[in-house]
């Protein structure tokens, strides 16, 4: 059998061979040929390597360096770059590098589009592909046709709520804005998208930034506003960047300036970047923020409305409350509350991730039940697991359980089964997860997060962390559990701002529908789901060929083992990163708890 | 990289900071920020310097309104940084497709606890808010580079990208 110093396998799938993989394997050979490298180097045909969408695609061995894109024109230079001179060509690299929109695919069953109707399907960074979707035809009809109260009627008449998640009259809010006397007022889109696993803001900024500026121009004329800012995380500079952009062409079209439309109406808008601090989502703490100050919420009232920006009279909303407007004049409030249950109207946004078949941003009806949305529109679990919980609501919401599927999705449904609306992220877990272990991490989260104005926050969330510390470590103790429940309510009740008064419902939630999951952890020392670190250990079984995978792998050489014999693992000197159950191609590896 | 020699240009950093951004109270965080990503962290004499241009305008701050800032926003560091600053989302949508593996495998590798710098100060290791790239979790960022789907596998490749 020769032996050849370098194998390259080329995919030969439908999709590569479309782009030209056929004529690239026939250079390679000719060229191979004419370097005289015929016996050193195989070629060999092969299956799917990547994603090939990017096709051709070879893999070189022994390096693993992964080729893309490549003709058969490149192939000379690639062999004698590659095979002679032994570089790496880095222009035909595959790296892997996100992010191909995975997000927001086609029209999924169920699925009905207000807000995201124009996501994917225009230019965002033009204004003209926005004005052929009928792009600011509501802010002519508002101006040209309403009067600022006509508005504010029209939007407190669809039931559009707050999509921030606390779920405020938006039309009664903007009603009270108006009112409060001032000649300065401000409008705030709040488009700190702070919640892990949403993302549903984000995608519209990117994808149609005009709806949410339109929609803050029409509501700076219903409640008589003149300067308007966008507070935007600095963790999405895209968003930052269309949103700059679509701006400056609104202003360009005479949609921001004075006397917009010819009328005597004065308005313009701003994006103001954040810099990283999740406690800016709240409104006073992101009114602190906008004013060049630590982001750190005040009591309320005087509300924002009252007593916001600089002083003055502001009105805020979020990216997706704003976003609905313009849909709302142009269709008319009934069309909107047709939508939806009786107190919750309208259509709203989910970013689905987790343990679930197509994770992804959806938008759906109010009134549609979570099974609805985790088996139909999002495809189930994955890999046909169990459906274990779901976290509704961001680190601030709770974790809902098999018995809450048919629950419909409405503000106050959610509350009372113990969760929230929230902003959007749905967060599923299959039987994999361990809910101690996840109430914990969202703890973890809340905990960093707290700005630390008020004491039950700052230091009510750091001892309910390392209660549940204690916990996953395998250190529980008789009366932990209590303990933790009563601090959590303390926390929730003296709380200032919403991040430590919902701090606590993850863990008041798992306590509630997975008490024995603790229970299991503090009486016998077991984590059911297998997940907590030391109360579990590795075993390698029977199936184990003794290839020596794992053995190599170990970051602490615990694995031991003659080649084609049963490996052992030493439990002392192992460290149960589980690298071993990852990389063992025989399933041979297993964890117990 | 970290020594006195860049003095001067740590007040050409700030005067182009100031001079894109006025210095008006609502500016002080985009000058910090635009600080932090020309040199890596606001260091000691920046603040100072951001002190002394502003006042020179008029208008007054003082040192420690400009270090509250920098002391309370996670983007804003008043450490010194690696040359690369590898940001992992371990948030619960990551962490529950695998983000824990990887966070684990970096910290081992690198030999880094969360937020510390190698002694080469070739890395520093942090965890970062949500990304928003949820759809394709484990998610990292490497600099301004993001890696989505990561497996522990791919580590080695995508930190063999930066010198």
């Amino acid at each position: 059998m020769p032996f050849y110093r370098s194998h390259v396998l080329v995919c030969v799938d439908p999709e590569c061979l479309a782009k030209g993989a056929h004529e690239v394997v026939d250079a390679l050979q000719d060229e191979l040929v004419a370097q005289g490298l015929l016996d050193e180097i195989q070629v060999l045909e092969t299956s799917r390597i990547g994603s090939c969408s990017d096709g051709p695609e070879m893999m070189v061995y022994p390096e693993g360096v992964h080729y893309v894109g490549m003709t058969a024109d490149d192939v000379p230079f690639l062999v004698e770059e590659h095979f002679l001179k032994g570089r790496i060509v880095e222009k035909f690299r595959e790296i892997h590098k996100a992010v191909v929109d995975e997000e927001l695919g086609p029209l999924r069953p169920k699925e009905v589009r207000v807000v995201l109707r124009n996501c994917g399907e225009i230019d965002p960074m033009n204004i003209e592909e926005y004005l052929a979707v009928d792009g600011y035809q509501a802010l002519g009809k508002v101006i040209g046709e309403m009067t600022p109260e006509q508005v504010i009627e029209e939007v407190t008449k669809s039931g559009l709520r707050g999509r921030g998640g606390a779920g405020f009259p938006a039309g009664r809010k903007w009603g009270l804005t108006r009112q409060v006397p001032g000649d300065i007022k401000y409008m705030v889109c709040n488009a700190d998208e702070g919640d892990p696993g949403a993302f549903m803001n984000r995608r519209v900024l990117e994808g149609d930034p005009h709806s949410v500026i339109e929609g803050m121009i029409i509501g700076a004329y219903a409640v008589g506003a003149s300067y308007g800012y966008i507070y935007c995380r600095a963790e999405y500079p895209l968003a930052v960047e269309t949103l700059n952009v679509a701006i400056a062409q609104a202003r360009e079209f005479g949609f921001l300036g004075n006397n917009i439309l010819g009328a005597d109406f004065n308005f313009d808008l701003e994006v103001r970047v954040g810099a990283g601090a999740f406690v800016c989502g709240e409104e006073t703490a992101l009114m602190a923020s906008i004013m060049g100050q630590r982001g750190e919420p005040r009591p309320r009232p005087p509300f924002p409305s009252v007593k916001g920006v600089w002083g003055k009279p502001s009105n805020n909303n979020n990216v997706e409350t704003y976003a609905n407007v313009p849909q709302i004049i142009l269709k008319g409030a009934d069309w909107y509350a047709s939508m939806g249950t009786e107190r919750s109207k309208g259509t709203k946004t989910f970013a689905v991730g987790g343990n679930v078949a197509k994770p992804g941003l959806i938008e759906v009806p109010m009134g549609i039940t979570l099974r609805e949305i985790i088996f139909d529109v999002a495809g189930g679990i994955k890999d046909g697991k169990q459906f274990k919980a779901v976290q509704t609501g961001g680190p601030m919401g709770g974790c809902l359980t098999a018995e809450h599927l048919d629950l419909p999705l409405d503000y106050e449904a959610l509350t009372q089964a113990g969760s929230m609306m929230g902003s959007g992220g749905l967060v599923v877990m299959d039987e994999t997860s361990c809910m101690v272990d996840i109430a914990r991490f969202f703890m973890d989260f809340t905990q960093a997060e707290s700005c630390g104005k008020c004491t039950p926050c700052r230091v009510g969330t750091r001892r309910i962390l390392e209660l549940l510390q204690k916990i996953c470590d395998g250190k529980g103790e008789r009366g932990d559990i209590e303990k933790l429940e009563d601090l959590c309510h303390e926390v929730a009740k003296n709380s200032l701002c919403g991040l430590g008064q919902g701090a606590p419902n993850p863990v008041l939630s798992t306590l509630k529908h997975f008490r024995h999951e603790y229970e299991a952890h503090v009486y016998e020392k077991k984590c059911p789901a297998k997940v907590c670190r030391n109360l579990i250990h590795f075993e390698i079984e029977k199936a184990c060929t003794g290839c020596m995978v794992c053995a190599r792998n170990c970051p602490v050489e615990a694995i031991s083992g003659e080649r084609r014999q049963i490996h052992l693992i030493d439990v002392n000197k192992c460290i149960r990163c589980g690298i071993c159950m990852q990389v063992c191609n025989f399933n041979a590896v297993s964890v117990l708890s | 990289m970290y020594a006195p020699a860049v003095e001067r240009e740590i007040q050409e950093v700030v005067q182009e900071a100031i001079e894109k951004h006025g210095c008006r109270r609502d500016a002080f965080i985009p000058i910090l920020s635009e600080i932090n990503h020309a040199l890596g962290h606001i260091p000691a004499e920046a603040i100072r310097e951001v002190k002394a241009q502003i006042n020179h305008e008029g208008n007054f701050v003082s040192q420690g309104q400009l270090y509250e800032l920098a002391s309370f926003y996670d983007m804003l560091s008043t450490q010194p940084r690696g040359r690369h600053v590898i940001k992992f989302c371990e948030n619960a949508p990551c962490h529950v497709v695998g983000g824990k593996a990887i966070w684990d495998a970096l910290r081992e590798t690198l030999d880094l606890e969360n937020g510390a710098t190698t002694p080469d100060k070739k890395w520093t290791l942090v965890t970062t808010s949500c990304i928003g790239l949820c759809s394709v979790g484990p998610v990292l960022l490497v600099d301004d580079d993001m890696y989505g789907n990561v497996t522990v596998e791919q580590l080695p490749e995508i930190l063999g990208h930066y010198e």
